[in-house]
C-alpha cells in the first residue's frame, strides 16, 4: 500500500514539474528566441528572402531553385542547381536527400543520364562534367553549386541570353564565394545569387 | 591542399573544446555539488512538492526518473495524438499512434529517431512543447545519471546518491537553457530561421513556384545539438540550410553536439578529488575521436564505390558548402555522440564510410557519447578494464578507491549486454519473422542487396544505442519498425539507467580502501591503453560477424 501510494506521489511530482517545463523551455524559451530574433536579426530569422530589381521576393538566397520549364527541362538562360531529390526537385516543403548507396543500380543510371545531359545542354565533353552536377544533395535544396560547374555553363548562359562569354565569365568569377574564414568548407557559389545579378545584367 | 584545411578544421574544434573544457567541466562540478538553490528554484520546488535538500537512495533516485520518463511519453503522445485541436499546427491532422509512440519514445529516450518527415508531419506545437521539450528534460537526465555515478565514487559509506529533482531542475535550466539561449542567437546570425509563418509561397525567377519553410527553427536547433538530441526541425536535419546553413554554422554544430561530454572528464575529475582521473578519460575519448574521424575522412575522400567513382566523387547525399570533409567530421561527431543529427546522407556514404557511423554508435557512443550517457558508458567500461588488469595480475580490482566486487561487475557486465542484444535480436528478427520479413523487404528497405541489409541493421543500432541518425532511405514509419525501433529505444535508454544506479548506490555504500603499491594507477597512459583496447575489443567481438554480412561485404566486393 505505502509503495503504491510512493509511486502514485512520484508520479504526481513528475507531472508537475513536466507542466513547468513545458511552459518555460516549450514556450517561454521560444517566444524569446522569436522576439529576439525578429527585433535584432529580422532578415535572417524570417529567411534571409531576396528581392528582384522590382523589389518582388524570388526566393531565399539559402534555399536552391530549379530553373525549368514547366515541363521540368532546364531553361538554357539560367545558371542550373544540383540535381535534387525534394520532391520533384528543390521542393521546400519536402527536403530530402536520395538516399541512394554507393551500389545502387538507378543511382548509377542516373548518374550516367545527367553527365549525357549536361554535357549535351552545355556543348562540353563528357569527362569534364564536375561531381556536384551529377549528385544530388542532401537536402535537396543546396543553393551552390561548384565554382567549377557555374564555369562549365557559362558559354551556354551568354549565348541564349546574347551576352558577351568574357561579361558573363567575370560575373561568375566575382560571385564565387571562398570557404568560410577562409579555411571551412568547400568554394562554392550561390546559383540564384548568381542568376539575380545575371538578370540585373541583362537590365 | 583539401587535406590541410581538413586538418585546420579539425584543430580549430580541438582548440575551441579544450578552451571550454576546464570552466564547464568546472562549472558542471559546482552546478552539481553545490547546496545552494536559487530563490527562484525554491519556489518551483515547493510547486512541486519536494525537499531539495533531502537525498535519495538509489531506488528512489530511479523511481524518479522512470516516473518523470513514463510522464514525458505520455505527454509527447498526448500532444500528437491531439494535434488536430491544437494551434500553430498548420493543419496537419493528428499523428497516427504507431508513430505517435515511436516519436514519443524517441524523444524521452534522448534518441530522436523519426519514423516520419517533420515538414509533413508535426506542427509547431507538438515541435516546441512537445519534442524541444524532451530535448532540455532527456539530455537533462542523463546528465544526473552520469552525475550520480560520479558520486558513488566520490562518496564514502554514503546510503545516498542526490535528490533526482534537483539536479533535473539544475540541469535544465542553469545548464542547458542558459547555453541555449547564446546558442540560438548566433545560429540566426547565420541565417538560421526563427519565426511562425508557416510555409510561404513564392515565384521563383524561373517564373515557377516554391514553398519557403518557416518556423522557429533556431530555439529549438540548439538544443538538439546541445542536449545530443538530434532531431531534425526538417527532414534533411542538419544539411537542411535552414537548420545549417554554412560551413561556420556547422563547425559551431560541432562544438554544440561535443561541448558538455568532452567537458564531462572535467566534472568527474574535480568531483573525485583527482583532475588527472578527468584527464586520462578524456584522453581514451579524444583517442577514439581522431582516430574514428581520420577513417571516416579518409573513405570519403577516397571515394571507392561504383557510383562515387562513376561520379568523380562521394558528393550524393552531401552538400556543396560543406563538402567532403565537413560532411565526415559532423558524420563522426554526430554518432560517437548519441546525436544523431546529420548533415549529409549516411546512407549515400561509400560502403566502408557508411560502417563508421555504425563501429561509432556500436562502441557505445563513449567517445565522447551523449551527454551524460557517454560519461556513464565509459566509466562502466573503466570498471570493466580495472577488473581485466586484476584478473591479469591477482588482485581484487579497485578504481579510485572502491572494491570492484561481484556485485559491481555484475552490473557492469550486464550493462554491456543491452545494447548488442537490442541491436543483434531486432536485426535478426526483421529477417526471421515470416511476414515481418516481406514486409520489411518489400516496403522498408529501399536500396537493394547487401545494403538493404545495413539499413535494417543501421537502424537497430541507432535505436538501441539512442543515437537517431539513420541510413534514410529505410522506410521505418510500418507497424513492424515503429513498434520494435520504440521499444529498443526505451529498453537501450532505460536498462542501462537503472544499472548504472544501482552501480552508483552500491559504490557509494562502500568505504574507501587506501591505494598501495599493488594498485593500478588509473591516471596513466597505461591505463588509457588498456580501456582503449578494452573498449575497441568488447564491440569488434560482439559486431564483427555482421558487419560482415553488411558494410564489410560491400565495401570489400
Amino acid at each position: 500500500m505505502s509503495s503504491t501510494r510512493t509511486t502514485v506521489r512520484t508520479h504526481w511530482v513528475a507531472l508537475r514539474a513536466m507542466l513547468i517545463f513545458t511552459a518555460v523551455l516549450g514556450v517561454a524559451y521560444a517566444l524569446v528566441i522569436t522576439g529576439v530574433g525578429q527585433l535584432v536579426l529580422p532578415a535572417q530569422a524570417n529567411g534571409s528572402m531576396l528581392r528582384d530589381g522590382s523589389g518582388t521576393v524570388v526566393g531565399s538566397s539559402l534555399i536552391g531553385q530549379s530553373s525549368t520549364d514547366a515541363e521540368g527541362a532546364p531553361l538554357p538562360e539560367w545558371f542550373q542547381p544540383r540535381p535534387s531529390a525534394a520532391g520533384d526537385g528543390y521542393d521546400g516543403g519536402a527536403s530530402s536527400g536520395s538516399n541512394y548507396g554507393p551500389e545502387n543500380a538507378d543511382l548509377v543510371a542516373a548518374i550516367e543520364e545527367r553527365r549525357a545531359q549536361v554535357a549535351e545542354f552545355d556543348g562540353v565533353s563528357p569527362d569534364e562534367v564536375p561531381v556536384d552536377a551529377l549528385t544530388a544533395s542532401a537536402s535537396g535544396l543546396d543553393p551552390h553549386i561548384s565554382p567549377e560547374y557555374a564555369r562549365l555553363q557559362v558559354a551556354r548562359v551568354a549565348a541564349a541570353r546574347g551576352l558577351p562569354e568574357a561579361e558573363v565569365a567575370d560575373l561568375v568569377e566575382s560571385r564565387i564565394q571562398a570557404r568560410d574564414l577562409g579555411y571551412l568548407g568547400d568554394p562554392t557559389v550561390n546559383v540564384l545569387e548568381l542568376n539575380l545579378a545575371l538578370a540585373a545584367l541583362g537590365e | 591542399m583539401d587535406a590541410m584545411f581538413a586538418v585546420f578544421q579539425a584543430a580549430t574544434l580541438a582548440l575551441i573544446l579544450a578552451l571550454i573544457y576546464r570552466p564547464l567541466g568546472d562549472y558542471m562540478a559546482n552546478l552539481y555539488t553545490s547546496d545552494r538553490d536559487w530563490k527562484v528554484e525554491r519556489g518551483l520546488y515547493r510547486l512541486i512538492g519536494i525537499d531539495p535538500r533531502a537525498e535519495q537512495s538509489w531506488p528512489a533516485y530511479l523511481r524518479g526518473v522512470l516516473a518523470f520518463s513514463v510522464i514525458g511519453v505520455l505527454f509527447v503522445y498526448v500532444l500528437q495524438r491531439t494535434q488536430a485541436v491544437l494551434p500553430y499546427s498548420l493543419g496537419l491532422p493528428a499523428v497516427p499512434e504507431g508513430l505517435s509512440f515511436n516519436t514519443a519514445a524517441s524523444f524521452v529516450a534522448n534518441t530522436n529517431w523519426q519514423s516520419y518527415s517533420p515538414e509533413l508531419t508535426m506542427g509547431y506545437t507538438v515541435q516546441l512543447a512537445g519534442l524541444a521539450v524532451q530535448n532540455f528534460v532527456s539530455a537533462a537526465v542523463g546528465i544526473a545519471v552520469a552525475i550520480t555515478l560520479v558520486r558513488g565514487f566520490a562518496r564514502r559509506g554514503s546510503g545516498t546518491i542526490g535528490n533526482f529533482w534537483v539536479d533535473l531542475f539544475r540541469g535544465s535550466f542553469r545548464l542547458l537553457l542558459r547555453l541555449s539561449v547564446v546558442g540560438a542567437i548566433v545560429l540566426i546570425v547565420g541565417g538560421v530561421v526563427q519565426n511562425f509563418t508557416g510555409f510561404t509561397e513564392i515565384t521563383t525567377l524561373a517564373g515557377n513556384t516554391q514553398s519557403i519553410p518557416g518556423g522557429p527553427v533556431a530555439s529549438q536547433e540548439v538544443i538538439k545539438l546541445l542536449g545530443t538530441n538530434g532531431g531534425g526541425f526538417f527532414n534533411a536535419n542538419s544539411a537542411h540550410p535552414f537548420e545549417n546553413p554554412t560551413a561556420w554554422t556547422s563547425l559551431f554544430q560541432n562544438v554544440l553536439m561535443l561541448a558538455i561530454p568532452f567537458a564531462l572528464p572535467r566534472t568527474f575529475g574535480r568531483m573525485v578529488g583527482s583532475n588527472k582521473q578527468g584527464y586520462a578519460i578524456l584522453a581514451v575519448m579524444a583517442t577514439l575521436f581522431v582516430v574514428s574521424l581520420f577513417a571516416l575522412s579518409a573513405l570519403e575522400a577516397a571515394g571507392n564505390g561504383t557510383a562515387p567513382e562513376l561520379a568523380g566523387g562521394a558528393m550524393e547525399g552531401k552538400e556543396a558548402r560543406f563538402g567532403s570533409f565537413g560532411s565526415a567530421l559532423f558524420g563522426t561527431t554526430s554518432t560517437l555522440t548519441s546525436t544523431g543529427a546529420v548533415n549529409a546522407m549516411h546512407d549515400s556514404f561509400t560502403a566502408l564510410g557508411g560502417m563508421m557511423p555504425m563501429l561509432n554508435m556500436m562502441l557505445g557512443e563513449v567517445a565522447p557519447g551523449g551527454v551524460g550517457s557517454g560519461l556513464y558508458g565509459m566509466l562502466v567500461l573503466a570498471v570493466i578494464a580495472v577488473f581485466i588488469a586484476g584478473l591479469l595480475v591477482g588482485r581484487t580490482p579497485e578504481y579510485l578507491g572502491k572494491k570492484i566486487g561481484p556485485r559491481e561487475i555484475k552490473l557492469a557486465s550486464l550493462y554491456i549486454l543491452v545494447t548488442p542484444t537490442l541491436v543483434l535480436a531486432g536485426t535478426a528478427l526483421s529477417f526471421a519473422i515470416p511476414g515481418i520479413r516481406e514486409d520489411v523487404e518489400s516496403t522498408s528497405i529501399w536500396n537493394p542487396g547487401i545494403h538493404g541489409m545495413s539499413e535494417v541493421l543501421y537502424a537497430f543500432t541507432s535505436a538501441s544505442n539512442n543515437n537517431g541518425s539513420a541510413f534514410a532511405g529505410l522506410t521505418a514509419n510500418t507497424p513492424w519498425f515503429n513498434t520494435a525501433l520504440g521499444v529498443a529505444m526505451l529498453l537501450g535508454r532505460f536498462i542501462p539507467i537503472v544499472l548504472v544506479l544501482a552501480l552508483a548506490g552500491s559504490l557509494a555504500a562502500q568505504d574507501k580502501v587506501p591505494a598501495t603499491a599493488g594498485t593500478l594507477p588509473t591516471h596513466r597512459p597505461q591505463f588509457v591503453g588498456l580501456l582503449i583496447g578494452v573498449t575497441v575489443i568488447v564491440t569488434a567481438l560482439t559486431y564483427f560477424p555482421v558487419l560482415t554480412l553488411g558494410p564489410l561485404a560491400e565495401g570489400l566486393n
